[in-house]
């Protein structure tokens, strides 16, 4: 069996008792190196599932187990050296100064002597493709450069898991891709787990897996292929689906027999090119 | 931004000045702040003034850049000159401007103390002028070290200023984009009374306050998630070392501040 590097065990939370469940009865895990997108409509419950993660909120009922340890006020600082995160807002975690500052940030809290920051700063700039900037203040940077740093200074620490809490949200298409580019640039480099939270399916499919949520609940999981195949259960969870699947669906019920679900442009032309010599 | 003003604006460059460890640069200021009041004859102002003039060439920051940003000192330092050639009734009449007399002591008080002035603002920019803010923050929090003793919040003071740099951009972008919004709605911020003007800035105001709380409670949640729990066992990155430049400047200082005693009367 692979090994669990997550896991949720019946997993409750609310903000406050008045209010209703935010989460309800979450159940799942995630192995190490892999790449997980949940993903689920505003209120669903996907960025709580983020914060009690790495203990910036705390459940009323369950377990979170980390690495084998629970996650509780005694062991988040601990559980926080493994768990870097990046927000939805890149000017609102640009905690330095400079670039350079910003990557130190992480290190610095951790006591790095000043030696190791410097190569890990040169380091995990050139793995993001920043190191053109490292004395450049935020406000001289774009959306998606911003958010490439925020990435770096995750990375500098070296953690198990990286979850990005709806990253490219604010980003426009150029930033988006760069992210999703430096995704997997940094995959290749390292052994780490993904952990994608998004609204947009169009995320999802380069994920080994994919969590919906809905109304605080898991309601599939799933490979990103098995999921798109599900259309109307996306649909009832008040997701959009992506215009490929949509197409499919179309040329499904007008009798056209597809191999597989296709995720993208590309796929969806090589099936469509290919149908009639399948014939 | 508004280049009239330049206390506040850094230029970069290499020179002596700029290399100084800003805690020097600080430590220096400060105590020529003091020393300047020191000063009280013609050889002892023209110690002063030789030093403050070798500083600022050293920097080699353009001089009609420098005197571009003092322009709104000159004003106080003209006004300053004025009222001392006005209040001061000592020595000789001089000569009377409409049976007005002029003392030679008033003039004598209004040169020292306009000079006093001038060598003071000149020598604090020069301070900004070399030094980026981040490095006097830095400075600040290693010459406050020791007031950690008596629980002074050392660290926070300083890495809340350094947030505060930080963010000072970030919202002037914020501003611009909320003003312009405003008065895409209508809001006229540019003519009519002053009164109506200053109504004018609340919609600015409420926007950006309110942008600004959503911002520091995100940037907390951020800097807990990145593992912050204040500034023990805390490593910089940035470092200050002072070095051979340093001492030969604290020297040549002392050497004026010897110099001005001697001069003295």
């Amino acid at each position: 069996m692979e090994k669990r590097i997550v896991t949720f065990r019946n997993v409750s939370f609310r903000y406050r008792e008045s209010l209703p469940w935010v989460l309800n009865n979450v159940s799942f895990s995630i192995n190490a190196d892999e790449w997980v997108a949940i993903i689920g409509h505003n209120g669903s419950g996907k960025s709580t599932i983020a914060k009690l993660m790495n203990g910036l909120l705390t459940p009323q009922e369950g377990e979170i187990l980390v690495n084998g340890t629970p996650v509780t006020p005694e062991t988040i600082w601990e559980i926080r050296k493994n768990i870097g995160m990046v927000f939805q807002n890149p000017d609102n975690q640009f905690v330095g100064t400079t670039v350079q500052d910003d990557v130190a940030f992480g290190l610095e809290n951790r006591g790095f002597p000043r030696k190791e920051m410097v190569k890990r700063i040169k380091q995990t700039l050139l793995q993001v493709g920043m190191e053109a900037y490292t004395l450049h203040e935020p406000h001289r940077l774009s959306g998606g450069q911003k958010q490439r740093v925020a990435i770096a200074g995750v990375l500098a620490i070296a953690p198990q898991v990286i979850i990005l809490d709806e990253a490219t949200a604010m980003l426009d298409p150029r930033g988006r891709l760069e992210i999703m580019e430096t995704m997997h640039h940094v995959k290749e480099q390292h052994n780490v787990s993904f952990i994608m939270i998004t609204h947009d399916l169009k995320e999802v499919v380069r994920a080994d897996r994919v969590i919906v949520m809905s109304e605080g609940k898991v309601v599939e999981i799933a490979p990103p292929r098995d999921i798109f195949a599900k259309k109307e259960k996306l649909q009832q969870s008040g997701l959009d689906i992506p215009f490929v699947a949509k197409l499919v669906d179309e040329l499904t019920k007008l009798g056209t027999k597809l191999s597989k679900e296709p995720l993208n442009h590309d796929e969806l032309l090589e099936e469509l090119w290919t149908l009639y010599l399948k014939r | 931004m508004n280049n009239a003003f330049i206390v506040g604006q850094y230029v970069p460059g290499e020179s002596m000045i700029h290399r100084l460890d800003p805690r020097s640069k600080m430590v220096i200021i400060f105590l020529f702040v003091i020393v300047v009041f020191l000063a009280n004859s013609v050889w002892s102002y023209g110690l002063l003034t030789i030093f403050t003039v070798l500083t600022t060439l050293s920097t080699r920051i353009p001089l009609s850049y420098i005197a571009k940003g003092l322009t709104p000192v000159w004003l106080l330092i003209v006004f300053t000159f004025i009222l001392q050639l006005v209040v001061t009734k000592e020595g000789a009449v001089l000569f009377q401007i409409i049976s007005y007399p002029i003392y030679s002591g008033g003039v004598a008080q209004g040169a020292a103390i306009s000079l006093r002035f001038f060598l003071l603002i000149l020598v604090t920019s020069l301070l900004t002028l070399t030094t980026t803010p981040l490095e006097i923050t830095d400075a600040i929090e290693s010459l406050l070290h020791p007031l950690k003793r008596i629980k002074f919040p050392v660290h926070e003071l300083a890495l809340m200023m350094s947030i505060s740099l930080r963010f000072i951009p970030t919202l002037m972008q914020e501003t611009e984009k909320i003003s312009k919004a405003q008065a895409s709605r209508g809001v006229d911020f540019k003519s009519g009374p002053i009164k109506n003007r200053i109504q004018a800035i609340i919609p600015l105001l409420v926007p950006l306050f309110v942008s600004a709380f959503k911002r520091a409670e995100e940037l907390a949640m951020a800097m807990e998630a990145r593992g912050y729990q204040g500034g023990d066992g805390r490593t910089k990155l940035r470092e200050l070392r002072i070095e051979g430049i340093d001492y030969l400047a604290i020297s040549v200082f002392f050497l004026i501040v010897i110099g001005l005693f001697l001069t003295r009367v």
